[in-house]
């Protein structure tokens, strides 16, 4: 099973990409947008690298998890879960609600995943919050190949994350400074690209319908559980806003 | 747990994790038309997702005490001041991380 998705995740895409040009091009495009991510996944791998091989966990394991997981905030949970009693259910039904926000991120890119032919399935394992945020507000530049750009967005925050895992894994112990708050780097991530996508749209509702719904849902019902009453209420207030969202569309 | 409740508790997680990624292409991709709905929530989803994500970010946060809540206010904010002033995403990141640790290490 390892060696057939090892051979899947790498050597089909790049088998897929006859040209070279294409691909380097594309690669010079994706690269600097992903440098924050490469910035945040680093410190944040190595700190779920140390904390799972505090737990006693090997640097093969751990990576392999990031490996075949590859869901950071899942990933975190789930050191609590490994070092507790066996309970899969539980464990089962809790990464479908850490990871429900990913039904959003497949409906956001339907469209943009289209005929991307065998590479789709890849794209669609390695998406995840910062990947998923890039492609929504990057415009491909002219002239790149766009579902290369895609690609390799994608492959290289996996492989950020990958790398900062077992980065982490390897060498945590000789990390002596006090890197308590260094995942505030994902945080600040996250509201750079707010930012980026309230400078580039003039649209601001469903944005802010977003941060309301979710800070609702975070005093309604708390840390632990907001996310899916957050998606259930984002999605009614989008429904809601939608008869003026048409009409601001066709009056441009 | 033995090292194979290890790897079944992985593969539940990993199991799970597929399912909400592969889920909206499986009932939505092969049809050639995508409902309009879902249609409007692909353009609009976007920006309320990444609201939700830095919402997420936010929710360790407790007004019970000062360092509840003052360390990630204060970061958030200069991250953001920074990032719509100078617009450099590394600056932005790197300020606002640098700040945040300097403000859980040794002030709170």
């Amino acid at each position: 099973m390892y060696k057939s998705y090892i051979i899947y995740c790498i050597f089909l895409p790049i088998s897929e990409m006859a040209d070279l040009n294409d691909k380097k091009s594309a690669l010079k495009a994706a690269f600097p947008l992903t440098i924050p991510v490469l910035t945040g996944f680093i410190f944040l791998g190595i700190a779920y690298g140390i904390l799972m091989t505090a737990q006693g966990f090997n640097l093969i394991f751990t990576t392999l998890i990031s490996v075949f997981v590859f869901a950071g905030s899942m990933q975190y949970v789930s050191v609590e879960l490994l070092v507790s009693a066996f309970n899969p259910i539980n464990a089962f039904l809790l990464a479908l609600m850490v990871n429900a926000r990913h039904l959003f991120y497949g409906i956001s890119m339907l469209d943009k995943y289209k005929n991307t032919g065998k590479i789709k399935p890849v794209l669609i394992f390695t998406m995840c919050d910062e990947t998923f945020s890039i492609l929504c507000g990057a415009k491909v530049p002219e002239g790149i190949n766009r579902k290369y750009f895609i690609l390799f967005v994608s492959l290289l925050d996996y492989f950020y994350w990958i790398t900062g895992t077992a980065i982490g894994a390897a060498a945590g112990s000789f990390i002596t400074f006090n890197t308590e708050g260094i995942d505030f780097a994902l945080t600040a991530l996250f509201i750079v690209i707010f930012v980026n996508q309230w400078k580039e749209n003039k649209n601001h509702i469903p944005a802010i319908l977003g941060l309301i719904c979710s800070a609702v849902c975070l005093l309604i019902f708390g840390a632990d559980k907001f996310i899916v009453p957050a998606m259930i209420l984002i999605t009614a207030a989008l429904s809601a806003y939608r008869p003026f969202f048409n009409k601001g569309e066709a009056a441009k | 747990m033995s090292t194979k409740q290890l790897i079944i508790t992985v593969a539940a997680i990993m199991l799970a994790t597929v399912i909400t990624r592969f889920l909206p292409f499986v009932i939505f991709g092969k049809s050639k038309k995508t409902p309009k709905f879902i249609d409007y929530l692909g353009k609009t989803l976007p920006f309320a997702a990444v609201a939700l994500l830095v919402i997420y970010c936010f929710k360790g946060i407790s007004f019970a005490s000062l360092e509840g809540f003052l360390p990630l206010i204060i970061a958030g904010i200069i991250t953001a001041v920074l990032h719509l002033w100078k617009g450099n995403t590394l600056l932005s990141i790197g300020a606002g991380t640098v700040i945040y640790m300097l403000l859980v290490q040794f002030v709170f």
